[in-house]
């Protein structure tokens, strides 16, 4: 069936901000699926509250509205749109929700809005439990058993009826308290009859226990005319009972014969054409690894975290096909992109491995238990691509970027024996280095099984790797060996350090012996067809297929996996660095190894090489390619670590020059620098040690911020109150082996102000001065930020573009920079310089119309600003407010403290734009999911020196008519400054205290400032995690509750705002 | 042990000797199944074949009794990346180095599979010598010019027939042209009697049982030099009995009827190859191993119709004979390794005999 003529005009929605689960992914499948149907001649209308996206750039829809993904909202702009059709399933579950909302209380049917893709009922039976359990047993598709119980008799009977072991999962208790996996029937009365009771509706759910099954997944499409393919299998290397999210997944599936292959092939195929699913669908199975017995765990009737990958994998572009499928083509019409000969019907075959590995936020989140379980926790995912597993899962392990580079991990070299068997049977984020730990020590392989349940076939692959390690540590390296271990992943870095040699001579007798990476190709049929996209990872085997084109080339190096401190926006800036390096002629070439990435599609920059982000790896790229330069200053942190050693193979940095970039982070050269333009900063020191860190603090006198150099996104940041906690920092940062000297500073408190700027070496563009609503000591990618800013003063604003001037033509900055100012009682201090691109950049390209990325590549390439038709300086103000808000994840993180401070801590971010400024952040906090009634309950708990400045707080809400709850003293202060407050129990004092008081869901919101310290002992951790387990929203600083009050202030309602296309901004 | 693969024009690819240590020539093919490696082996279309298989890890899964296509390996050597160290799967037996070993079959590991498929894909199918010793390269340029697939239809068929289900209401004539174990159980499965005949059983013998369908196995080899099949076929066309062909079947059937078939330049062998039933517009994916083709121009359009077609060169697939209860197809609707989507062909010709399920 050819293209339905009748769809011209769509709804295309995204999937908001970043969060734990929901990812960048999202971004390449919408940014795919508008591309596409913009090839197509059809206007795209595009809603997505996500600044840092591609999707929501001018060129990728016709009209954008980053705007608060409500029903509310997008009712609005069904009205003043009216597109014909509405796009649902490429905006993940968010989008895909919101469609159906908007379907199910017939909106659409009202305005003539045709649902594209799968229908209602087909998304209505995959996401609703009973239905799609109905729908299953309809075409006898085995589900997971389970039934809701109220007794422990009926518990009893139904377990005997599925067989023990069963999972108990109390209805309504928080955090799954009171169930438990029972293995007897006396366990399972004990449990059942505990869950009973801390159940508030008396009910528990009995399932079968099926952890330990091996966990597979099939992605499948389907077209209109009920043709299916299936794309990939996947199977997880972690077995069922840990999220797929958080496993270690390797495509195809490797432990499966063709009958179980098959098997669940066919079962996928049945389910994705009863559900009458038209695109991509994911389908989730549990196989019993003793017999071929199977279960359905679920299906996403929608391109999906595991659809990217799948993408990825196979070099098959599942999302671009499902937009095609939904505007009418059938599979057997839509050509394979990659050999351009063949139909997109057809199932791609790899010749290759794949191995994903989930990118976890711990070292962020300290307290957080590491514990990996059905809730995921992951903020991203490396793949790497190989010939074999083992080189797979090295290549992704140092991918990571955790300061590993093979399986060892050097936490365990100290544990005992004994130990490391205990520590097997942990199931968190260790495991599989565990398991090598393991084996050796000389566990076996069927003891590590039995305690793991990972297939032996994974385990054995850990083996191999580890008996490379120890061939490597006792014998001499030859040719052979050294053949052998790079066939295996391992760096020279690993060989030397084993081998006891130095890295370079590795690297010497290597290349002398000319064993160096060839490229293969990934293209979608094992070589039986000529493929044409040149998407490549490297392999030891003979025969390189990428080859030197002869064309001028640069390279960018891309930023590596979703982490938080390094989103999205540093993937934005690498795919706008390809684009506008493109548009100059220049062939590109990218270097990532994120698979939820729009830089790593294929079609994106000439060139892509899927590998590791590492000196070794490069450099076998540049062997290879041998570029005219690289461009680092795009793609975050993780690029920027590469510049010297690029520098040092001979490969020309474009833009800020590795001296210059070292020079920004280099605390006495920044000094010198800063002293030169006679710019001021808070005095500081520089540490290695306790004792000298607490010398440099009493120097400057408490309280300082304390950091590691070098880091993204403020890890290890902290503010010190005394002694006693600057110890505690340091030693924390001090647990990983420092290179670099820590750095301790006077904190300023003041109003915090950013720049993004672009220099060309003599002029500068500003494109705007950013203010945060929170001030210093909150990590500017916490705070709201504000453009333009509201009340900076003149002089003060003169001031930043001044010093913006002086500091980038003092580092000689070629390129992009951002920089931080404090300004402290009239007072402008810079607190960082950073010459790359910034996590601001995407939102400040947006909403100023200046494609930032591009003049900062033009630059880079030689063209001066002054030639170009933006000017210098500070570029003009938008009649728009522009609000960027945090959006964090800390309800998937059990146990993490949720208090705002130096460290960043959120995920993702969400943008409102309006021409009033209370508008734009009522927007932006309805974007990011807080509640904005204008009447209610709040509880206040703040820290003594936080009173006076809590009561004007308090003060305004209580004007409002809300009711105040707080403890004791607070309520007592409050009382004597004339505000009505209830008491409510401090944790320690038993019944009625404030955690029922948060579980009561009475609450609109919680203010608690945090007191000093990092502990999770304290009454505020418990009140903050209380609040967030029951999705009650924690404000942590003043600042962000008096932006809240300034939004509802005047009482403003969602239905009264104004959507705006920001493409007319 | 090092060993070699030689080819016709002269290329030669190196990797480690598995399985037995003979050597030995062979057309070389390649197959892109990333599972089923044991249905693949020991598939008898592959007689006379070695066959390179892309997905570089093999033997993950280890040797499944259960899951062989006949009684052995019919390939005569086998060239893999990697041969699995661990192999792991509930219903393991055994692995793939000794079941080589048995069998009697050799075959190299550590071999670049992918740059040898491209060479496959470029030049075509090849001839080629598996070897430890290079050092008479002369005789093994003759040996390779010397070989030929030859008559290997008549090498895999059985000697003599057997039945199934003997009891059973409707009873189906399998001609044995190198079939695979799953033809036979996909038609037993559906509650019919089968009785296996050797490939040159004449066909008077065969209509003298008076079956109520036959069906034309897959096998190995060119289809113009099964001579005596092609003139029994006729006979079976003409006899009104319902037939399905498989393959081998398909082409033979299509030679009876005074078609053309011809050698593609590499062949269809994998589990993912599209076909498009023109019927209902529908493609499905399917299991394929062929080497020669029936060439759509020289099929008479007053006999029958093209019913599929191969959506990635646009080869037919499948034919539908006219005014007779006769179609074929050159995929594998039983599967075994592969997709398992067309099998719903098997339920067409039971229906079509009259036969339920």
């Amino acid at each position: 069936m050819p293209k339905n003529k009748d769809i011209k005009k769509v709804l295309v929605i995204g999937s908001g901000p970043i969060i734990i689960g929901q990812a960048a992914e999202f971004d390449y499948a919408g940014t795919q699926a508008c591309r596409e149907l913009k090839k197509e001649g059809i206007e795209v209308i595009l809603l997505n509250s996500n600044p840092a996206t591609i999707m929501t750039d001018k060129n990728m829809a016709d009209k954008i509205y980053l705007e608060p993904l409500t029903v509310e909202t997008a009712k609005k702009i069904i009205k003043k749109e009216r597109p014909d059709s509405i796009l649902p399933n490429l905006g993940g579950q968010t989008g895909l929700n919101l469609a159906m909302e908007l379907a199910e209380s017939g909106f659409l049917d009202e305005y003539n809005v045709k649902l594209l893709g799968t229908g209602k009922e087909g998304i209505k039976n995959a996401e609703d439990r009973q239905a799609f359990k109905d729908m299953m047993e309809s075409i006898n598709e085995p589900c997971i058993a389970s039934k809701v119980v109220n007794s422990v008799e009926d518990a009893l009977a139904f377990a005997e009826q599925i067989k023990l072991p069963v999972i108990v999962r109390p209805a309504y208790t928080l955090g799954g308290t009171g169930g438990g996996i029972a293995y007897s029937m006396e366990e399972l009365e004990e449990i059942c009859s505990s869950g009973l009771r801390l159940s508030r509706v008396h009910q528990v759910l009995i399932e079968k226990c099926i952890a330990g099954w091996k966990e597979i997944e099939y992605e499948v499409m389907r077209d209109s005319k009920g043709t299916c393919i299936t794309i990939c299998n996947m199977e997880n290397i972690d077995p069922v009972g840990v999220h797929t999210g958080d496993s270690i997944v390797v495509a195809p599936s490797q432990t499966l014969s063709d009958k179980e292959y098959q098997m669940l092939r066919t079962s996928a195929i049945k389910i994705i054409s009863a559900l009458k699913i038209e695109g991509g669908c994911n389908v989730q199975f549990a196989l019993n690894p003793n017999s071929f017995e199977y279960a359905v765990i679920e299906v996403n009737p929608r391109v999906s975290r595991s659809s990217a990958l799948a993408s990825k994998a196979t070099g098959y572009p599942i999302a671009k096909v499902a937009a095609k499928i939904a505007i009418g083509y059938t599979l057997d019409e839509i050509i394979n992109q990659v050999t351009g000969k063949t139909y997109a019907c057809f199932e791609p075959v790899l010749d290759y491995v794949v191995v994903k590995i989930p990118k976890w936020p711990f070292k962020k989140f300290l307290t957080a238990s590491r514990d990996l379980g059905t809730q995921m926790k992951a903020t991203g995912e490396v793949m790497a691509i190989a010939p074999n597993l083992e080189m797979g899962i090295m290549k992704g392990v140092r991918s990571l970027e955790e300061n590993l580079d093979s399986l060892i991990y050097p936490k365990f070299k100290d544990y005992t024996d004994e130990e490391v068997e205990e520590k097997l049977h942990k199931i968190d984020n260790e495991r599989f280095f565990c398991i090598a730990e393991a084996l050796r020590r000389g566990i076996s392989i069927d003891k590590i099984h039995e305690i793991t349940t990972v297939d032996k076939f994974f385990i054995g692959i850990a083996l191999k790797i580890v008996r490379m390690e120890k061939e490597l540590a006792t014998k001499k390296l030859n040719l052979e060996l050294l053949r052998r271990a790079k066939e295996y992943g391992f760096t020279d870095k690993v060989i030397a350090s084993l081998n006891g040699m130095t890295e370079e001579e590795v690297h010497k007798f290597r290349k002398e012996n000319k064993i160096t990476a060839n490229y293969k190709m990934v293209d979608t049929c094992a070589a039986e067809f000529e493929a044409q996209t040149p998407y490549y990872y490297s392999s030891y085997d003979d025969e390189n297929e990428a080859k030197d084109s002869g064309k001028k080339k640069i390279m960018v190096l891309g930023s590596g996996p979703i982490r938080i401190g390094q989103g999205i926006e540093f993937d934005y800036c690498s795919v706008h660095g390809v684009w506008a390096l493109k548009k100059k002629g220049y062939e590109t070439i990218i270097v990532n190894n994120n698979p939820e990435t729009v830089s790593t599609d294929f079609d994106i920059a000439d060139k892509l090489y899927f590998e590791p982000l590492t000196p070794e790896d490069v450099e076998s790229i540049v062997d290879t390619e041998k570029p005219y330069g690289a461009i680092v200053q795009f793609g975050g942190q993780t690029a920027i670590k590469l510049t010297e050693s690029l520098d040092k193979i001979g490969v020309k940095i474009l833009g800020t020059s590795a001296v210059d970039m070292d020079r920004a982070e280099d605390r006495e050269e920044f000094d010198k620098a800063l002293t030169n333009c006679g710019i001021l900063r808070p005095k500081g020191g520089t540490i290695y040690t306790v004792e000298e860190a607490k010398a440099v603090a009493n120097r400057l006198g408490y309280p300082v911020l304390v950091r590691p150099s070098y880091v993204l996104g403020g890890q290890g940041m902290a503010i010190a109150y005394d002694d006693k906690e600057i110890e505690e920092y340091v030693n924390e940062i001090n647990t990983v082996a420092q290179e670099h000297p820590i750095l301790v500073d006077k904190y300023v408190m003041g109003r915090e102000v950013e720049v993004d700027a672009i220099c060309d070496g003599e002029d500068i563009l500003i494109p705007g001065i950013m203010q945060h609503l929170e001030r210093a000591g909150v990590h500017s990618g916490d705070s709201i930020s504000v453009y333009p800013t509201q009340n900076v003063e003149p002089e003060h604003e003169k001031t930043i573009i001044e010093y913006t001037k002086k500091i980038a033509k003092e580092l000689n900055v070629l390129g992009i920079l951002n920089i931080q100012f404090i300004i402290s009682e009239g007072k402008v201090y810079i607190i960082e310089v950073n010459p790359r691109s910034s996590r601001t950049v995407p939102y400040i390209s947006k909403v100023t119309n200046l494609p930032m990325i591009e003049i900062a590549t033009n630059v880079i390439l030689g063209e001066k600003l002054k030639d170009m038709p933006y000017g210098t300086g500070l570029y003009r103000k938008s009649d728009y407010v522009c609000v960027k808000m945090p959006v964090f994840s800390f309800e998937k993180i059990k146990n993490a403290d949720t208090s705002l401070g130096p460290e960043m801590k959120s995920t993702g971010e969400v943008l409102g734009v309006s021409k009033k400024y209370h508008e734009a952040v009522l927007k932006a906090f309805i974007a990011s999911g807080a509640n904005v009634s204008t009447r209610g309950n709040i509880l206040i708990t703040v820290r003594d020196k936080d009173k006076e400045e809590m009561l004007e707080v308090a003060q305004k809400f209580d004007k409002k008519g809300f009711k105040i709850f707080a403890t004791k003293g607070t309520a007592k202060f409050l009382e004597e400054n004339g505000i009505k407050a209830k008491v409510v129990e401090k944790i320690w004092e038993g019944k009625d205290s404030i955690l029922d008081l948060i579980q009561s869901g009475k609450l609109n919101f919680v203010i608690n400032t945090p007191t000093k310290g990092k502990q999770s002992g304290r009454d505020g951790f418990k009140i903050r995690r209380m609040a967030v387990e029951c999705k009650i929203p924690c404000f942590t600083s003043l600042d962000t509750v008096n932006a809240l009050y300034a939004a509802i202030e005047d009482e403003t309602k969602e239905e009264d705002l104004e959507v705006v296309d920001i493409t007319e901004v | 042990m090092k060993g070699y693969l030689v080819l016709e024009n002269g290329q030669i690819f190196d990797g480690e000797r598995i399985g037995s240590k003979i050597d030995t020539a062979c057309e070389v093919v390649f197959n892109t199944g990333m599972a089923g490696y044991i249905e693949t082996f020991t598939d008898p279309s592959y007689a006379g074949q070695g066959i390179v298989m892309t997905y570089p890890l093999i033997g993950n899964y280890g040797i499944i009794k259960n899951d062989v296509e006949s009684s052995k390996i019919w390939a005569k050597s086998i060239f893999i990346h990697e041969l699995a160290e661990f192999e792991s799967n509930f219903r393991t037996e055994g692995n793939l180095e000794s079941f080589l070993e048995e069998n009697n079959i050799p075959g190299l590991k550590n071999v670049n599979t992918r740059m040898l498929t491209k060479v496959l894909r470029n030049s075509g199918t090849m001839r080629g010598y598996l070897t430890s010793n290079l050092s008479n390269m002369k005789e093994i340029e003759n040996k390779i010019k010397a070989y030929k697939v030859g008559k290997v239809v008549e090498e895999v068929t059985c000697s003599q027939k057997e039945s199934f289900n003997e009891d059973r209401k409707i009873q189906i004539a399998l001609l044995d042209y190198g079939y695979k174990k799953n033809i036979l159980k996909s038609l037993l499965s559906r509650g019919v009697g089968v009785t296996v005949y050797p490939a040159l059983t004449s066909a008077q013998e065969i209509l003298k049982s008076k079956p109520n369908g036959i069906m034309l196995s897959n096998g190995p080899g060119d289809p113009e030099d099964c001579e005596v099949e092609i003139e029994n076929v006729k006979k079976l066309y003409n006899s009104d009995v319902a037939i399905f062909g498989i393959c081998l079947g398909h082409q033979l059937m299509a030679l009876a009827n005074g078609f053309k078939t011809a050698k593609l330049k590499f062949g269809h062998r994998g589990p993912n190859h599209p076909v498009k039933d023109l019927k209902n517009g529908k493609v499905y994916i399917t299991s394929q191993n062929h080497g020669y083709y029936v060439i759509e121009d020289s099929i008479d359009e007053n006999k029958a119709e093209v019913s599929h077609i191969n959506l990635n060169d646009q080869t037919v697939e499948g034919i539908s004979y006219k005014n007779k209860k006769v179609f074929t197809v050159q995929f594998h609707p039983e599967a075994c390794p592969g997709p398992q989507d067309t099998a719903y062909l098997f339920d067409k010709f039971i229906d079509m005999i009259g036969g339920n399920k």
